[in-house]
């Protein structure tokens, strides 16, 4: 099993694999083949995250379907016998044990390690988690960000085929998650074995840069490279999972060619029949209140909220119908809640989805500058 | 100036503790209404019922301990001559080391056996609910009942548990003659009845404790026995704490069911500190005698707790 001392690469395949608790679905036919190197697993919460992640450690038998790693089937196999570690959002700890006899426990189950190497290895892994000097404390006397690394730290000791991690940034603060979050790519970049990173969060995983798999509602909605993905979302589902803060979502409908949308129109992409209703998803950072100079769809709208980051202003609008739109605009913008402005929005960066199913029917042009 | 303190210490003031200077100035204008103590009339139960329940009665145990009393008109003060006598009196020093013999005892058996229970016990289904009714059944049954139904239990002639010993395992058992068998008695008994105190505050604790710590020690392939000692003892720590108090108090101020089952004896082999003194102070009637010996006694118990406490505390730093 533990056949990952030498350059050999690994396989995760999830094969037709449901998993069904009280009535519902949990997961609904994952289909997975996961190379070596690094993975993200994006999807809001109850996508389904925890209970692949699960499924794929061996700590919860699927219902149907195979799990197989580097060619062999486990899926019966009890995960005390497999080549796996998991971090959790919670700092996981054994809470008598010294970060060092934490970070050694499973190196001593291990019978490839001997003493001396147990010993090296520990240090060497506290050292890359810079934890290095709190090796005698205990888990009670570190901080949320020291807790952590220590169970990173414990996660990476063992070489493994398969290392899961589900939303360990997710209870850090800012700055730490930032920080660990850079330190954590460059660990797993070439790594020989599986790694799955699982996060709700879509930044962190644009900012992974690897190959991502959208999960939502217990079904895989898409697989392929997370930029491109941004950029041409196949679905209305996709699209809002990868955007932060949430896209925004204008009902419309295709007349003459073109679409009508809140008494102002655009030409449709694409053709399609007279009266098709589509769903028109906005990015809140291509919306603006100022004109630029390009055709633009301007939308009446009431300001409700300006929430002020400091590098950026978020700005809350209430357009005809009841329909809310949000803004992100550059810098700090102070407005007065109450005043009346004309949301823009061009053409070329608006998603066309269907309304029924939510396939995308067309970018009116390919966005393709990803953060501006 | 008293006014102007207890508008400072209003609530309003203690509320908004981000108010600016200038608001606090204002809130202080404002909040100048008269005040009244009315509020210590809330206090006064309080005060009334700990007086009579804890304080006079204390204060008069106080007051017997240092005089010897012949007749409500003719007493005597003699100082600190009780707690001397009562020090020194071998059927005292006998009763303290037995008790604390018994209280140790408890200790050993109830708190690995409740902690064991509670790792046995399912942790979800419809079992959970059967399981605590079973455990918890011993703790409903009154003091005097226990002493009664194991007077009878352990009876050779009438009681099945003593018919069973004595018949079944052909040893010879009779709890009114042998101060073994009165003292295992009282021991099974104990244990009997308050094991499910322990038990059902580690189950307590066992559930606090987030599935994800056992999911990792199954992926470390920690061993049941490592798993028990690195994540459920260390995470009982606190239950277990409040658990060998409780259970010390208690155990070393046991009456009732002795009291029933053994009256003390055989000769003086059950005889407890709390047996020895209701035997002084109720049968003999020696007020001063048993007035040190009660202050003393509660003396001990206060210390006792308090270096349990602090110890228990202290080594998990």
């Amino acid at each position: 099993m533990r056949r990952q001392r030498g350059p050999g690469t690994v396989t995760l395949i999830l094969d037709g694999v449901f998993v069904r608790r009280r009535g519902e679905t949990w997961l609904d036919d994952i289909h997975l083949e996961l190379p070596n190197g690094m993975t993200t697993l994006v999807g809001p919460m109850t996508a389904g995250k925890t209970t692949l992640m699960r499924v794929a450690a061996g700590l919860l038998p699927p219902d149907s379907g195979r799990v197989v790693v580097g060619g062999k089937d486990v899926t019966g196999i009890s995960v005390r016998k497999r080549s796996v570690a998991f971090v959790y959002q919670q700092f996981i700890n054994y809470p008598s044990l010294t970060v060092y006899d934490n970070i050694a426990s499973p190196l001593r189950l291990d019978r490839a390690f001997r003493r001396d190497g147990i010993d090296r290895r520990v240090r060497e892994v506290a050292e890359l988690m810079g934890i290095a000097q709190l090796l005698d404390r205990r888990p009670a006397e570190l901080s949320g960000g020291q807790q952590q690394r220590t169970a990173i730290a414990r996660a990476l000791a063992r070489p493994v085929d398969v290392l899961l991690l589900d939303e360990p940034l997710a209870n850090l603060d800012f700055k730490l998650r930032e920080q660990l979050r850079a330190d954590l790519k460059t660990m797993f970049t070439g790594s020989s074995g599986v790694v799955l990173y699982a996060t709700a969060d879509p930044n962190e995983a644009l900012t992974f840069a690897a190959p991502t798999v959208v999960l939502g509602e217990g079904r895989v909605q898409h697989i392929g490279d997370v930029a491109e993905t941004y950029a041409h979302p196949p679905t209305l589902a996709v699209a809002a999972t990868l955007s932060d803060p949430p896209l925004n979502l204008l009902p419309g409908v295709v007349r003459d060619g073109r679409i009508e949308c809140l008494g102002t129109s655009f030409p449709a992409p694409r053709a399609h029949a007279d009266g098709h209703r589509v769903m028109l998803g906005v990015r809140p950072h291509q919306v603006s209140i100022t004109p630029n100079g390009r055709a633009a769809l301007e939308l009446p709208a009431e300001i409700r909220l300006a929430e002020v980051t400091g590098s950026a202003t978020f700005l809350h609008l209430l357009l005809q119908g009841g329909l809310h739109l949000v803004a992100h605009l550059e810098g700090t913008q102070l407005f007065t809640p109450g005043e009346s402005t004309v949301a823009r929005i061009d053409p070329a960066h608006v998603f066309v989805f269907d309304q029924a199913g939510g396939h995308l029917l067309a970018t009116s042009a390919a966005e393709v500058d990803l953060h501006g | 100036m008293t006014e102007r303190t207890t508008v400072a210490d209003s609530p309003a003031g203690v509320a908004e503790p981000a108010t600016a200077p200038a608001e606090q100035a204002k809130d202080t204008r404002v909040d100048a209404r008269p005040k009244n103590n009315r509020a210590w009339w809330l206090v006064l139960p309080v005060v009334v019922s700990v007086a009579f329940t804890a304080v006079i009665p204390l204060m008069t145990v106080v007051n017997y301990s240092v005089q010897d009393v012949f007749s409500p008109s003719e007493r005597i003060f003699v100082g600190l001559e009780w707690f001397r006598d009562v020090a020194r009196d071998p059927e005292v020093r006998g009763a303290f080391v037995r008790t604390l013999l018994f209280s140790a005892q408890v200790l050993l058996i109830e708190i690995p056996l409740g902690v064991a229970i509670a790792v046995a016990m399912p942790r979800r289904g419809v079992s959970v609910s059967v399981a605590l009714v079973l455990v918890a059944l011993p703790l409903l049954i009154p003091w005097n009942v226990v002493g009664t139904i194991w007077q009878i239990f352990a009876r050779g002639d009438i009681g099945l548990g003593g018919w069973a010993i004595n018949n079944v395992l052909g040893v010879n058992f009779n709890y009114t003659l042998d101060s073994t068998d009165a003292w295992l008695t009282v021991l099974a008994m104990d244990v009997w009845h308050w094991t499910p105190l322990v038990a059902l505050l580690a189950y307590a604790g066992l559930r606090s404790i987030p599935q994800p710590y056992f999911q990792a020690a199954q992926i470390d392939g920690a061993s049941g026995w490592a798993t028990f000692r690195h994540i459920q003892l260390p995470r009982l720590r606190g239950v277990l704490t409040i658990a060998i108090l409780l259970r010390f108090m208690d155990s070393f101020m046991i009456y009732t069911e002795p009291f029933v089952v053994t009256g003390g004896g055989p000769g003086n082999a059950t005889s407890f500190l709390s047996i020895l003194l209701s035997k002084i102070a109720v049968g003999q009637f020696d007020l001063g005698p048993a007035g040190a010996f009660s202050l003393l006694y509660f003396l001990f118990v206060q210390v006792l707790c308090y270096v349990f406490f602090t110890v228990l505390t202290r080594s998990g730093r």
